[in-house]
């Protein structure tokens, strides 16, 4: 229980990094990873409610009786979702189009959840608000990254701007469902073989 | 049994702080959204027909309560006077609700164009009423008090081919503007006058 904040923070960004060490969120994940902005919307959004409630819930642990914690996290959780839907949709209304019905599916992301469950529940404010920045930042980053890769190789662009000359035959096998699995399980596997070292 | 009631309070004080968070939330974004949805929903069909206007008829909008319903009316300027209104109709298409926006000239009563806002016809067939503009030019310059019908039903709209529901549907909304039109052509000339200061 010595750890530093720094460190709350960093052992999300790699050590605990969500989708890829910890393989929770993936319904998400393979879901909106059509392109680098998708996945970042999506990361931000997560993050937000995930700092919001890992604060929140770290303030009422105390308040909050033991045999009802799962309804008041999730009344927490559902709050904080519902303020970044309507804020979405106040200030980046073609984002919320895109990600539509994932953005209220966040109330049910486990990592959300679990995060509140595990860590915010137990532990002081500050340590509980870098754990959410971090797992939040971390789980931005993975989406990013996977966003990045199958918008790369599925419609040959990044952040909707081309990258390949227009010979570029796009392998629309990766925007697709299982374009995501391929890329997601490869990934998951190259981080084991670095971790094995 | 105080146990239970204990439970029963903080799940009570729970769901109402985050019932009033939302309430505010709610209330802050509302003008916004409702501004987002127009500019995203509406507005491609509205500057489509409204073409060559000097203002910005999103801007320029103004409710008139008819019968039981707010209705929105957006204003274009033309050739420097605010003559033509536009508004949205629904009309039941092969796949629910389509929405058509028609745009009149007060002075002469004439449809100046009619655009398909939103709707869940099938893609490629009943889809072509939004996208062809063959279609929906068939109303331009027509009196807006006409009765339109599709020739299978004995009146002059030319169906999209294969599309006769979805292009019913548009000539039913396009009626029904005409049948709104009529209610408040006085209010509009008012407002109109209004405005021009």
């Amino acid at each position: 229980m010595a750890k530093t904040a720094v460190q709350e923070f960093t052992k999300g960004l790699w050590a605990e990094i969500p989708p890829f060490r910890l393989v929770l969120g993936l319904c998400p994940i393979l879901a909106v990873t059509k392109g680098v902005e998708n996945g970042i919307g999506m990361g931000v959004a997560t993050t937000f409610v995930l700092v919001c409630s890992n604060v929140l819930i770290s303030m009422l642990r105390n308040i909050i009786p033991k045999k009802v914690r799962i309804a008041c996290f999730i009344a927490v959780i559902a709050t904080f979702v519902t303020v970044v839907e309507l804020l979405m949709q106040a200030f980046a209304y073609p984002l919320f189009l895109k990600l539509g019905i994932f953005i209220p599916l966040i109330v049910v992301n486990c990592i959300v959840l679990g995060r509140a469950e595990a860590f915010a529940a137990k532990n002081k404010v500050i340590p509980s608000l870098a754990d959410g920045l971090g797992i939040g930042v971390g789980y931005t980053l993975s989406l990013g990254a996977l966003g990045g890769i199958r918008e790369v190789l599925g419609s040959g662009m990044f952040y909707g701007m081309p990258v390949f000359g227009p010979s570029f035959q796009p392998f629309g096998f990766m925007v697709q469902a299982p374009g995501a699995f391929v890329c997601l399980g490869l990934m998951l596997c190259i981080m084991n073989m670095m971790g094995k070292k | 049994m105080r146990d239970m009631f204990k439970l029963f309070i903080v799940l009570v004080i729970f769901s109402a702080i985050s019932g009033g968070v939302l309430a505010a939330v709610q209330n802050a974004t509302n003008d916004r959204i409702e501004y987002q949805q127009l500019v995203f929903v509406k507005g491609p069909a509205i500057n489509l027909i409204m073409e060559g206007c000097t203002n910005d008829p999103l801007q320029d909008r103004f409710k008139i309560k008819d019968q039981d319903k707010e209705r929105d009316f957006f204003v274009g300027e033309f050739d420097g006077k605010k003559n033509v209104v536009a508004f949205e109709t629904y009309g039941k298409g092969f796949g629910g609700n389509i929405g058509v926006i028609t745009a009149v000239n007060l002075d002469t009563d004439k449809i100046i164009g009619v655009a398909v806002t939103t709707h869940s016809e099938t893609p490629g067939v009943g889809s072509r009423t939004k996208s062809d503009p063959a279609f929906g030019n068939q109303f331009k310059g027509q009196p807006i008090t006409d009765v339109f019908k599709v020739k299978a039903d004995g009146g002059r709209i030319d169906a999209v081919s294969g599309a006769t529901i979805s292009s019913r549907g548009v000539s039913a909304a396009v009626v029904q503007s005409g049948e709104i039109y009529k209610r408040l052509k006085n209010d509009l000339k008012n407002k109109l006058k209004a405005s021009q200061g």
